[in-house]
């Protein structure tokens, strides 16, 4: 008898060895622990997909500090009762396939109750399927590609693409027009060359601002297509520069902007270039990017919003100088609407795969005031946050020039 | 008009960078039948070696004085690139040098993924493009509507320039004849008092020369650099070699001349643009190679006794 109880208490002993190394894993990323709350029922994650390594990697690294920081707070604040959250950031170095990858490992770990990315719609176009499989919320920062959510006629006849499927942005049947508006009213520029890499984002992004474009009275002169990796432009330059464009818009990403925007400028085109979100990052300007160059980006600018002051001092703090990004603030909401729905989620009982259709139900009713203003979702899981901002690079930074809604 | 020339410009310009580490790949060649795919990443290397000597060895008053600024940086990525050449040869190619051919090009492509790993992983945020120094002229020459960059002119005085005094070397100098009769018979070369070590290490750091100067050019003309240039432009400098008929220093040059032009006229001309230039350059190559199979100006394949 006595010999059996010091043999299962060995056994008990090696199960919480195995179980605090798993938990111990598990924090990798996650930071403090809350410290005074309970803990007792275990782990769960949040995952995060987003390129950490790469040319994008400014992008995905402010997307998943943010996401962390939102963590460690609801850790702190005992947001989640019973359980301490962890954060299991994956790297998707902006590919797909690499994407499919992080995806599925986060969708065979049984803890994993939401994922927070990605930052390319190519990407989450191959992540959404898998994480719908094990019906994994997932809530983007950044994805502005409407068929995401609406479908591919995601203008004449929207339909619910994946009832797993969030996002905390506005989307580019909204971001497109509301550049095009910008480039031919307020900046009178009437003849306009797209160039773009052929990607979902940049090939939708470019789509939709052309229709506004020649709407508006403008006129489409040129379009072009770059490859992700090109880095010499003469051709294509040569190419536009010939149909005398009065700006350039790129759909795609700061990688090939920068330089793009450079060699325009050697090559005699001294005109604009106007991107979307994808090339609203200090690292644009690093690579080559002019005075006077353009950007939209989602939300209003995250330094003037009085409800960021709070997430932009809590992250200066735990993350020091290093930037948030164009979508820290949206990663921080993303996160919390997942940690809000999981808290609302267990409040009739603990975690368990069953779950799952609970959590997803509880996503798609958050309702929150987070770090970029309200955070609520649509019947298509769009963000009912519609804002956008025009920046434009002056003095060798970006400087916000107008921020709005799309009217028409 | 103007567009033609411009493009005719644009392609000149490109096919002066793809010449210079063309060359590199034909000299090898020619010396041990050996397609050196890690040769791309010589010129990456370099490349990265004159940012670091900028950066880090610069004095901050002399970043300043492109004059003195922009020879170093030369200076600097030549070095490097040498450097990483002959410790290439002696430690992966060497011991291989009587080995069937398979294993040397396999060994070529296993160095190639560990220099660009190991610069991603060593050198500070080269995860992403790194900006190049602005030490180069600026601005353009203008002629009418067509637009010359001055490092672009730069680029293509060098390529030639460096191309003649090589070709010059080989035919004349007595290691060029050295080099020569290593090409045609390494035994006989050996029997007439030819050392072939010195002579393929010799000619791996002429290619390192020549790889180490496009490295540097590449960073001024395109304004950025990033740890895959060397596997893109490396395969047109291959692509060039094989067109111009590998083992001919004239023949990688006038290819990689080519490669360049069609690249931007293809893209202004032919149907799909841009997105398909490079589908016409190995077009053109297919077609070159199903005619003669040596390319423009390679010998016929000889036996060897």
């Amino acid at each position: 008898m006595r010999k059996h109880s010091v043999k299962s208490a060995a056994i008990v002993g090696a199960a919480l060895l195995v179980l605090a190394a798993c938990s111990s894993n598990k924090t990798e990323g996650g930071g403090n622990n809350g410290g005074s709350c309970d803990t007792s029922k275990g782990t769960l994650t949040v995952g995060v997909v987003a390129p950490l390594s790469g040319n994008l990697s400014a992008l995905g690294i402010g997307i998943k500090q943010s996401a962390e920081l939102a963590v460690d707070e609801a850790n702190k604040k005992c947001t989640v009762k019973g359980y301490k959250l962890a954060v299991s950031a994956q790297d998707d170095e902006a590919n797909p396939a690499k994407g499919a990858q992080a995806a599925t490992k986060l969708s065979t770990d049984p803890t994993v109750v939401g994922v927070v990315g990605t930052l390319n719609s190519s990407v989450a176009q191959t992540v959404q399927p898998i994480l719908k499989e094990k019906k994994i919320p997932q809530v983007s920062p950044a994805n502005t590609n409407p068929t995401l959510t609406r479908g591919n006629d995601f203008l004449t006849a929207p339909k619910r693409a994946f009832e797993n499927y969030f996002r905390v942005c506005t989307t580019d049947d909204l971001q497109g027009p509301y550049a095009a508006n910008y480039l031919v009213e307020k900046a009178g520029k009437k003849k306009i060359a797209i160039i773009t890499d052929g990607k979902t984002y940049g090939e939708g992004l470019a789509a939709e601002l052309s229709k506004q474009v020649t709407k508006k009275g403008g006129q489409i002169v040129g379009s072009e297509k770059v490859g992700e990796k090109d880095t010499d432009f003469s051709g294509v330059i040569a190419k536009i520069k010939a149909t005398n464009p009065e700006a350039v818009y790129y759909g795609g990403e700061y990688p090939v902007a920068g330089p793009l925007s450079k060699q325009m400028k050697d090559a005699g085109l001294n005109v604009p270039l106007m991107g979307g979100d994808g090339i609203f990052d200090g690292k644009f300007i690093e690579l080559g990017g002019k005075e006077g160059d353009l950007a939209t980006s989602v939300g209003a600018p995250t330094e003037s919003l009085a409800t960021a002051k709070a997430f932009v001092d809590a992250y200066k703090a735990k993350f020091g100088k290093e930037d948030y990004a164009a979508y820290g603030a949206f990663s921080y909401d993303a996160a919390n609407a997942l940690i809000g729905a999981l808290a609302a989620t267990l409040s009739s009982g603990d975690w368990s795969d069953s779950k799952r259709d609970e959590m997803l139900t509880n996503v798609g009713k958050y309702s929150g005031s987070g770090a970029t203003g309200e955070v609520k979702f649509d019947q298509y899981g769009d963000s009912t946050n519609k804002v956008l901002t025009v920046y434009s690079v002056t003095s060798g930074k970006w400087k916000d020039v107008e921020t709005g809604t799309f009217t028409g | 008009m103007s567009v033609l020339l411009q493009q005719l410009v644009n392609g000149v310009m490109q096919g002066a960078l793809i010449a210079l580490i063309a060359l590199g790949y034909t000299m090898v060649y020619g010396i041990i039948q050996l397609i050196n795919f890690a040769h791309g990443e010589v010129f990456m290397v370099a490349s990265y070696g004159g940012l670091a000597t900028y950066t880090w060895l610069l004095p901050e008053d002399l970043k300043k004085v492109p004059y003195v600024a922009l020879p170093l940086m030369f200076v600097g990525g030549i070095i490097v690139a040498v450097i990483v050449a002959v410790i290439m040869e002696r430690f992966a190619y060497r011991p291989l040098r009587n080995a069937p051919r398979l294993a040397p090009l396999i060994t070529a492509l296993g160095v190639s993924v560990f220099l660009q790993e190991f610069v991603r992983n060593v050198y500070p945020n080269a995860t992403s493009n790194l900006p190049y120094p602005k030490v180069f002229p600026e601005g353009a020459l203008q002629l009418g509507d067509v637009n010359i960059s001055w490092t672009g002119l730069l680029l293509v005085l060098l390529s030639v320039g460096l191309a003649v005094v090589l070709q010059t070397y080989i035919n004349q100098s007595r290691m060029g004849r050295a080099m020569r009769a290593t090409a045609q018979d390494p035994d006989t070369a050996k029997l007439m008092g030819v050392d072939p070590d010195r002579v393929i290490v010799l000619t791996f750091i002429f290619g390192a020369v020549l790889a180490g100067v496009a490295g540097i050019l590449y960073g001024g003309y395109l304004s950025n650099i990033n740890i895959d240039m060397g596997f893109q432009t490396g395969i047109f400098a291959f692509t060039a070699a094989v067109l111009g008929g590998v083992g001919s220093i004239r023949g990688a040059v006038i290819g990689a001349f080519i490669i360049g032009l069609i690249k931007t006229l293809a893209g202004q001309y032919m149907p799909g643009g841009t997105q398909y230039d490079y589908v016409w350059i190995f077009v053109v190559l297919i077609l070159v190679l199903v005619f003669r199979p040596q390319g423009l100006f390679g010998e016929p394949e000889r036996v060897r006794a």
